[in-house]
């Protein structure tokens, strides 16, 4: 459904934009629909900006995305967008400055309506509404005729939420919307994820918390300064994770009943077998993975 | 299991005034106590109400011979008289007339262009933006005066339209940088993403999600602009390229020099036209200077 080939975005940063950098290197990616597949890296890893290429709201600077065959990065004129996004929704990372400060919160369900929906009368569009907003179990009192700063990041992350389910969308790009959310909250959101999953959505789900990647994903990929460091089927990479990467990352995650000392002598008393990761010479910009088992793959390792 | 109710400021007691609401009210809070403000637009308020209504309570026109020559104010000619023998008062309020249109003219084509250009570049980026800056920078620095002065002597002026419409056409660079600079900002505000994704389209962005977040700024802008307009025009007007029908206060201040109004000592025929320019820009600035304050909280004395 979703195919990202060779998808590099090189940004020009400094005082005359005399310096480059390359956010995102020669990402290979692919979701089909009904599957989850997370994005999972440290912040400055280029998580959001996978996101709003998928979204062709930055266009790569090399590479191909496609979505059920279509090339997204070259969508023509204001008609194919619109459509586009009739069925390829996002909900961004900050949910705060999401909201135009100046206008009630709602406004982004009437926006989608009057450019998708002018038809629907006013009775039918009011239940469409109170529909989404109680799939994303928020109560319409409180999220009703307010403005954004009159609610909480997590109620405005689920009205952005419910705002894609307006639309008959068929992939969602969620950057890392549950990180705003409390405990209970995000489980909500977690299992909300799951049945878009069961309707055959595909899901690009971003987060750099570990926990979650593997909560609701059948596919990670763990990212490292734009490449990708590894590949796999959740389950496989969290229990087998080949890149030293990876390793390093779920090392990382506190285990609730184990201590640090534990881990790391545990670590060192067997140490994961070793795969050999791909390399490129100096000054080469791909980013080769190699298949260490079935569909698991590792990348290059970035200094 | 919705757990809506810990979330801050979700239990609707805490905010019942709605933010435009209660912004409007705060700006207006702030707006009856900045003296600059109050001043700065009461005077521009007088000179365009007097040169909306003075007109009409001249029963002739502003350049008819029509007293005794070179009269000091009196009852009768309440400006005094020019050397010809012209109402002084009457030309000052056809003058002022002019002088707004001017301003509203000038600077609204001038804040139109300055505007436009500076929006589309500053949310189209890229190579648009290159190519709308490259020709801003040639209309910045190309010596305006200069070019009005050649168009205008080619031309043969006659109204004060057309004066406008060039003074518009060569004062808007700096508002385009302006404007470019802010919605460069704004629009990478994640809402104007949001609007993207929800079909909507470019002009419609920029004017309901980008155009509403920088309004103080806009106003600002155009205030300045006619400011400047009102500033050139009378340049203009004082080397002779003025609209050559009618009247205008720069036209009253050249001919006032023309006709050695200085060595002569009439300063009842130089002293309206230059303290009416004068008090419009001078007042307009002090306006600015006070919704600067009124619009920037950290500038607001308190
Ligand atoms: N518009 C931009 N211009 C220049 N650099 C950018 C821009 N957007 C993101 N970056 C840079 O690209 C890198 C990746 O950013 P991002 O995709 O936001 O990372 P993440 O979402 O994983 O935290 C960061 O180093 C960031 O500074
Ligand atoms: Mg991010």
């Amino acid at each position: 459904m979703l195919e990202l080939s060779h998808v590099h975005k090189v940004y020009r940063v400094g005082a005359f934009g005399g310096s480059t950098l390359r956010a995102v290197r020669d990402v290979n990616l692919v979701v089909k629909p009904g599957e989850v597949v997370s994005l999972i890296g440290e912040s400055g890893s280029g998580k959001s900006t996978i996101g709003k290429m998928v979204l062709g709201l930055t266009k790569p600077s090399q590479g191909t995305i496609t979505f059920e065959g279509k090339d997204v990065t070259r969508l023509r004129g204001f008609g194919e967008k619109k459509e586009y996004y009739r069925h390829v929704q996002g909900v961004f990372q900050d949910p705060f400055s999401s909201f135009n400060p100046i206008f009630k919160a709602d406004r982004v369900f009437e926006m989608i309506r009057s450019s998708y929906f002018p038809d629907v009368s006013d009775a039918d569009w009011r239940e469409k509404v109170l529909d989404v907003i109680g799939t994303v179990r928020l109560d319409p009192a409180n999220v009703l005729n307010k403005y954004p700063h009159q609610l909480s990041g997590g109620q405005l992350q689920r009205l952005l939420i419910a705002r894609a389910l307006l639309l008959d969308i068929r992939l969602l790009v969620a950057d890392e919307i549950i990180s705003m959310l409390d405990a209970s909250t995000r489980i909500d959101v977690l299992n909300l994820l799951a049945d878009l999953k069961e309707r055959g959505l595909g899901i690009l789900f971003v987060t750099h918390d570990l926990s979650l990647g593997n909560y609701v994903s059948d596919r990670s990929v763990i990212l490292r300064k734009g490449a990708i460091a590894e590949l796999g089927p959740t389950r496989r990479v969290f229990e087998n994770p080949l890149h030293p990467y990876s390793r390093h990352l779920l090392s990382c995650v506190p285990q609730l009943h184990r201590t640090w000392a534990e881990v790391d002598a545990e670590l060192a008393a067997n140490p994961p077998e070793d795969v050999v990761l791909p390399t490129v010479s100096e000054g080469d910009d791909s980013a080769p993975l190699v298949e260490a088992e079935e569909g698991h793959f590792v990348g290059i390792d970035q200094r | 299991m919705s757990n809506v109710a810990g979330a801050p400021g979700s239990d609707g007691t805490t905010e019942p005034q709605p933010a435009v609401e209660r912004r409007t009210s705060e700006t207006l809070h702030f707006a009856k106590r900045n003296p600059k403000l109050l001043i700065g637009s009461g005077i521009v308020l007088i000179l365009l109400l007097l040169g909306l209504i003075g007109p009409l309570f001249v029963d002739h026109g502003p350049n008819v011979y029509i007293g005794p020559q070179s009269q000091p104010p009196s009852a009768e000619y309440w400006l005094g008289t020019t050397t010809f023998g012209q109402d002084i008062w009457a030309q000052f309020v056809y003058g002022l007339r002019s002088t707004f249109m001017v301003g509203f003219l000038g600077g609204g084509i001038a804040f139109v262009i300055g505007t436009a250009i500076g929006f589309i570049a500053g949310y189209k980026g890229g190579i648009v933006d290159e190519i709308l800056n490259m020709l801003t920078n040639v209309v910045l620095v190309l010596p305006a005066l200069v070019v009005l002065i050649v168009a205008v002597a080619y031309l043969d002026i006659k109204g004060v339209f057309v004066q406008s419409l060039f003074i518009g056409m060569t004062s808007w660079p700096w508002a385009a940088r302006a404007v470019r600079s802010q919605a460069l900002s704004l629009a990478t505000r994640d809402y104007v993403d949001l609007a993207r994704l929800s079909g909507r389209r470019t002009g419609k962005i920029i004017t309901t999600e980008i155009a509403p977040n920088m309004s103080s700024y806009l106003v600002m802008s155009f205030i300045l602009l006619f400011g400047g307009a009102v500033l050139i025009a009378a340049g203009l007007d004082f080397i002779g390229l003025g609209p050559t029908d009618g009247v205008s206060l720069g036209l009253m201040l050249q001919n006032s020099f023309t006709w050695s109004a200085l060595h002569l000592g009439m300063w009842w025929w130089f002293i309206p036209p230059g303290a009416g320019i004068t008090a419009i820009v001078g007042s307009m600035y002090i306006l600015n200077v006070g919704l600067d304050e009124i619009f920037n909280p950290k500038l607001r004395e308190l």
